[in-house]
């Protein structure tokens, strides 16, 4: 079977440009540019500059002994947290600022639940001299402060999505409607490997640096190319599609997606989207999502902003069904007792969203000569008080 | 012959009005309906409401959040509809987002909107591609009309292929914008109307997005089959109801 996306922009049956005709050429010109661009060795050459020299790639894959000994097999921990401005985010923006680049547009548009995707694309239009507008619900503006600052200080404006339930998924809704009233000289940074066609693959290709590098890094240190698992946290899914991007068809590599269950997965208040969605269209793609039986789109909670989406990228959905993943949940406290035990361990504190792919080893156990690779997508500063506040520190 | 084809066939300068099902009270459908064809309007686009509406604006959006709020529902919405048609012959289309849709059973929706007596569907963000791939057969089969949107941005190349699959009208959106965000037309609206009646489609033309008045109404007909009326018409009927639509239809026409 192919986890890849096809060359009608679908994985298996998830996929698509759902979009209103008036994002038609917008998204058309992508579709028709973004491989060529991508290939072309002007761009690559550029791009790796700028992820090694700024963003700091590469990202170390780190042996984490002591964890490794707790749980009695090998844990890496692929740093993505390292990157400048703490997350793997950066990867996409820098990606898709060149993007924007070759395509000539003037003006860029992204949309920001926890201010990570935000920060990062603030922070390539300071690079490049872009001006940048980032949608956010106002209650993540509330709750995010100090990113909301980053971002002023980045130069970019902030703009509060009023409608619906004023966080990530109407902050997305926002950035579209902008995309749609400014049809010309205007780029959407979209955060995660959602939205239509090609976004998914482009955003995908972009964050494949990561399992690009842990190939070599585990060969240098296991003699193999291949884990026997890449485990990774699944808001929209960035980080894990980077992650699995070139495992997707090497049937040695578990893939195991960690989605967030909030308060538990039958409490109502929940954001793990492969128990609890079906099939519809969010965002201008055909995924699994959160919904009513009526095809409203339900608000989803977890204490992470990064995994608090009422959907998952279309490869996602993809790897669910088709069970090429294996797709677990973990709720809010496990995974902030995760975030808690890795700072003790091994001197690392982790974002609450990397927390939950943390969580496994509580819940899973593996052989102890398997080779099992996390990807720590971010580092916690941002979330600090949100431990403050929950471990009383 | 669907009531569409009819209307356009007879009648030029057509009046459309979108409402959204279920606003400002759950129980005003059908009352706005009778009330809009006794007013004289040609048609209507019935707003199925939707949480996340990409291609509206605040007024419409707003209405739509409300009209959930008062408990809207597909169900409902043709239950409502069940006997429109012993008060109401004026074309019916049916407007929202594919994913209410898709949930209820694309089948099972067109089955029923042709029992009900709906002419035709617009679904902003069902594709041209996915619909003749997947649903063009379906929707013919149960003899509904499927509407597609074009924009000042729309290549000539790809309007010749909406007019090659559309059996009903084709929806012009007056200006790069969602919808209700734009006051009066400049000369490239009027530019736009005019490039689009030279290019002779098989299809007649009907602006949306922006019509608000007289003189909107007007520019656009003079170029055109008719206009559609949505954000003002509910910004009307938030202040002054179901009562205000007499004096509405009247300012406009
Ligand atoms: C550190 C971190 N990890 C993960 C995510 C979730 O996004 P994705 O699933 O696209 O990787 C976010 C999003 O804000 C994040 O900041």
């Amino acid at each position: 079977m192919n986890y890849n996306v096809n060359e009608k922009g679908y994985y298996g049956e998830f996929g698509g440009a759902y979009i209103p005709e008036m994002l038609y050429p917008n998204v058309e010109e992508l579709r028709q540019q973004y491989l060529k661009v991508m290939a072309s060795d002007e761009f690559q050459a550029e791009f790796q500059d700028l992820l090694k020299e700024y963003v700091g790639r590469p990202t170390p894959l780190y042996f984490a002994k002591r964890m490794s000994e707790k749980y009695n097999t090998k844990i890496y921990l692929k740093r993505e947290d390292l990157c400048h401005t703490g997350a793997h985010k950066v990867n996409n923006t820098i990606g898709q600022i060149l993007m924007a680049q070759r395509l000539g547009k003037k003006r860029i548009i992204a949309e920001t639940g926890a201010g990570q995707h935000g920060v990062a694309t603030a922070t390539v239009c300071a690079l490049m001299g872009l001006e940048c507008i980032v949608y956010m619900g106002e209650i993540d503006i509330a709750r995010q402060a100090p990113n909301v600052a980053r971002m002023k200080m980045l130069g970019a404006t902030v703009v509060p999505a009023l409608s619906g339930s004023r966080t990530l998924k109407d902050a997305t809704n926002e950035a579209i409607r902008d995309w749609i009233n400014n049809p010309t000289d205007t780029h959407y940074i979209i955060g995660s490997v959602v939205g239509p066609h090609p976004y998914p693959d482009m955003v995908a290709r972009f964050q494949s640096v990561i399992s690009e590098e842990i190939k070599t890094q585990l060969q240098e240190k296991e003699g193999r190319e291949n884990p026997d698992f890449v485990v990774a946290c699944v808001g929209g899914g960035s980080n894990a599609a980077g992650a699995y991007y070139h495992y997707l068809d090497q049937p040695d590599v578990g893939i195991i997606a960690v989605e967030a269950a909030g308060k538990g997965i039958h409490t109502g208040e929940s954001a793990a989207t492969s128990a609890l969605g079906k099939t519809g269209i969010i965002h201008g793609s055909k995924t699994l999502l959160m919904q009513t039986d009526d095809g409203q789109i339900t608000e989803p909670y977890s204490i992470s902003a990064g995994l608090d989406y009422p959907g998952v990228g279309p490869m996602h959905a993809h790897l669910f069904t088709s069970g090429r993943g294996e797709f677990i949940s973990i709720t809010d406290d496990d995974a902030m007792n995760a975030g808690l035990a890795l700072c003790k361990l091994e001197g690392i504190i982790p974002a609450i969203e990397s927390s939950h792919a943390l969580a496994i080893f509580e819940t899973r156990t593996f052989k102890p000569d398997d080779v099992v690779v996390v990807n720590l997508s971010g580092r916690g500063d941002k979330d600090l008080n949100n431990y403050i506040e929950y471990f009383n520190l | 012959m669907n009531r569409i084809n009819d209307k356009l066939n007879t009648k030029s300068k057509l009046l459309s009005i979108y409402f959204t099902a279920g606003y400002p009270n759950l129980e005003d459908t059908v009352p706005v309906l009778e009330s809009l064809q006794a007013n004289g309007v040609d048609m209507v686009e019935i707003g199925l409401p939707f949480s996340d509406p990409l291609a509206d604006g605040p007024t419409i959006q707003a209405s739509g959040t409300q009209a959930l709020k008062n408990g809207m529902t597909t169900t409902l919405l043709f239950e409502q509809l069940k006997d429109i048609r012993k008060t109401v012959s004026i074309p019916l289309i049916i407007m929202g987002y594919f994913n209410p849709v898709l949930q209820y059973g694309v089948e099972n929706f067109c089955k029923k909107c042709q029992e009900i007596g709906i002419d035709g569907f617009i679904l902003p963000d069902l594709p041209l591609a996915e619909y003749q791939e997947h649903y063009q057969e379906m929707f013919e089969k149960y003899g509904l009309v499927n509407v597609f949107l074009i924009t000042p941005q729309t290549s000539d190349e790809r309007i010749k292929q909406i007019d090659d699959a559309s059996n009903g009208f084709i929806y012009m959106v007056s200006s790069a914008s969602v919808t209700g965000s734009q006051s009066g037309f400049g000369n490239a609206q009027t530019d736009y109307f005019a490039r689009i009646k030279n290019m002779n489609l098989n299809n007649p033309q009907i602006v949306g997005f922006g019509i608000n008045n007289s003189e909107t109404f007007d520019a656009a007909t003079k170029y055109t089959n008719g206009a559609i009326i949505g954000s003002a018409f509910i910004k009307m009927l938030t202040t002054k109801g179901i009562d205000g639509i007499s004096d509405f239809v009247k300012s406009i026409r």
